[in-house]
């Protein structure tokens, strides 16, 4: 469309102050070329198990084509219960504790739109998913960024909180294992920022959609399932990562009535409900998935291994991932910053990964590489890398 | 093991270099591993699955069902084994229900199986009856698909 005038300055102010993904530019690069091994995609290469399409492609075939109760098709709402029950052992009422939304990403919007005063402040430890800052922001909240350090293998301390804790605090927001240093918090770890949010009478928005993709022995621990944490935690989680359901679109928020009465009323008047295809397909994850959904993470943990031991023979200091599917590099020994080292390696190696700091400023000096991605390409992508740095060590 | 197993079943070209790694053991180990069930016979052989078709060769597959008079003492095997010795025959299972072996047979033509079958196989004391059945189209082999139309449709980079 030709235009006139410049309407950028009728812009809300919220919106202006945001900034593009910086992932944007590397897309623009890497989609224009021909044999790019690709670690920079932030989403599983398996396509979703044929039970669970086929399930849909059933509900299609039978009529299933309306809209749902805002909440999500009871039957959906009663599994997501009885799955937090029996993995977790924390209870949740599916008549009023859970929402389902249009992936998490919508549940995060919900959540700090129905938390949010203006000016109210957000902790956010970094480096973190690119939306929690933008989220944030729309929604009237001033974010507050925290950084976690490397030599505490990405995990966010309480001292670290207090740091940024003011009287104007009212939410952390946590993601664990993390997107994209592939960090986890173990039992301890939170047990400690349980207390600190107790101490502050904090509100937590805790993101688990990779939780079920944690490795090495460890196991999730659940946020809500901490003693005293349910009622002021709204748990996040979807069926994206671990059922390799991106494109569907669904995942859920669980939380106190209040709070999830609240964001359903956001949610009728905005979205009104989840795709009821997506919906059914998510009942058949949760009932017969599992075994699917464990095969893809075994797989996974095989590409991280390999991948670990690639990046640490070469001699980058990178600690071991134990969740997710991204390993973060420290890449500042090659003398690049983040976007430098990402955009040379494109261009002479055609290997895409994404830079650090798209995830926060402390994301700076590393990358992240996604391994979800098949073990050839791996292998592949590690050679090129390898004899990148081999040129370009300072 | 099994997930050493696993990994060979399904490609078993894949370097001991990329092999141990994955599967948090040096390359010695994971060769000795081998070796070992290589030597135990849990590991029978490696073979390549060829889309025969595809290269332009017409050969014929008939799974055969047969039916046996059990001898003494032996039972079926003595009369399995008659028939797998044959080098024509690929595959042979012994089976619950209406009949008594699977047989899985390859020929250039329908006829060079059909002549396998009357001549050889059902002339053998103790078979008792053949059904033949040729295939017409495989969709699917040992786990995989023929004609796999699937592929990464994801974005280049995504956060």
């Amino acid at each position: 469309m030709k235009v006139q005038r410049d309407f950028k300055e009728r812009l809300s102010p919220a919106v202006q102050s945001i900034q593009p993904s910086g992932i944007r530019k590397f897309f623009d690069i890497a989609a224009k070329m021909e044999d790019v091994i690709s670690l920079g995609v932030g989403e599983p290469d398996f396509v979703t198990p044929w039970s669970i399409r086929e399930s849909c492609v059933y509900g299609l075939e039978q009529g299933y084509t309306s809209y749902t109760a805002n909440r999500g098709l009871l039957e959906l709402r009663e599994e997501i219960a009885r799955h937090y029950d029996s993995v977790y052992d924390v209870q949740y009422d599916a008549a009023t504790d859970i929402l389902v939304t249009v992936g998490v990403s919508e549940a995060l919007d919900l959540a700090m739109r129905a938390l949010l005063s203006p000016g109210d402040e957000v902790l956010i430890p970094e480096p973190c998913y690119v939306s929690y800052q933008a989220c944030t922001i729309l929604a009237g909240g001033v974010p507050v960024a925290v950084p976690a350090k490397l030599e505490n293998e990405f995990r966010i301390t309480p001292e670290e909180l207090e740091a940024h804790v003011t009287p104007k605090t009212k939410v952390l927001l946590i993601g664990y294992p993390n997107n994209p240093t592939g960090a986890i918090m173990t039992r301890k770890d939170l047990m400690a920022i349980a207390a600190f949010a107790e101490e502050h009478d904090l509100l937590v928005i805790s993101d688990e959609i990779y939780g079920d993709l944690t490795y090495g022995g460890e196991e999730h621990v659940c946020f809500s399932a901490l003693p005293g944490m349910q009622e002021r935690t709204l748990l996040l989680n979807g069926f994206s990562k671990a059922y390799a359901m991106t494109g569907w679109r669904i995942g859920y928020v669980l939380g106190a009535p209040d709070l999830i009465a609240a964001m359903t009323k956001i949610h009728q008047y905005t979205m009104l409900c989840a795709p009821i295809t997506a919906q059914l397909a998510a009942i058949e994850a949760l009932r017969h998935g599992e075994k699917y959904m464990k095969k893809m993470v075994a797989e996974y943990d095989r590409r991280r291994r390999l991948i670990y031991e690639g990046f640490t023979k070469m001699g980058l200091n990178c600690f071991e991932p134990k969740g997710a599917f991204y390993i973060f590099p420290d890449i500042s020994t090659t003398g690049f910053t983040s976007e430098e080292f990402a955009e040379k390696l494109l261009e002479s190696e055609h290997v895409a990964l994404v830079p650090g700091n798209a995830f926060g400023a402390c994301g700076e000096g590393h990358v992240r590489c996604s391994y979800a991605t098949s073990i050839d390409k791996i292998s592949e992508a590690l050679a090129r890398i390898e004899n990148f740095i081999k040129h370009h060590r300072r | 093991m099994r997930e050493l197993l696993e990994l060979l079943e399904h490609d078993a070209r894949r370097p001991i270099s990329e092999i141990a790694p994955m599967l948090g053991k040096s390359e010695y180990e994971v060769e000795q591993d081998i070796k070992r069930l290589e030597k135990d016979k849990v590991i029978l052989s490696y073979n390549t699955l060829i889309n025969w078709e595809k290269f332009g060769d017409n050969m014929v597959t008939a799974i055969i069902e047969v039916n046996l008079m059990p001898q003494r003492e032996v039972g079926f095997d003595a009369i399995a084994e008659r028939i797998y010795r044959f080098d024509e025959v690929r595959t042979v299972y012994l089976m619950s229900g209406s009949f008594d072996l699977m047989v899985i047979i390859e020929g250039k033509s329908l006829k060079d199986v059909a002549n396998f079958v009357s001549t050889r196989l059902s002339t053998i004391e103790g078979v008792t009856q053949t059904r033949s059945h040729f295939i017409l189209k495989p969709y699917k082999k040992d786990g995989v698909i023929i004609n796999d139309e699937e592929r990464d449709r994801r974005l280049v980079v995504s956060p």
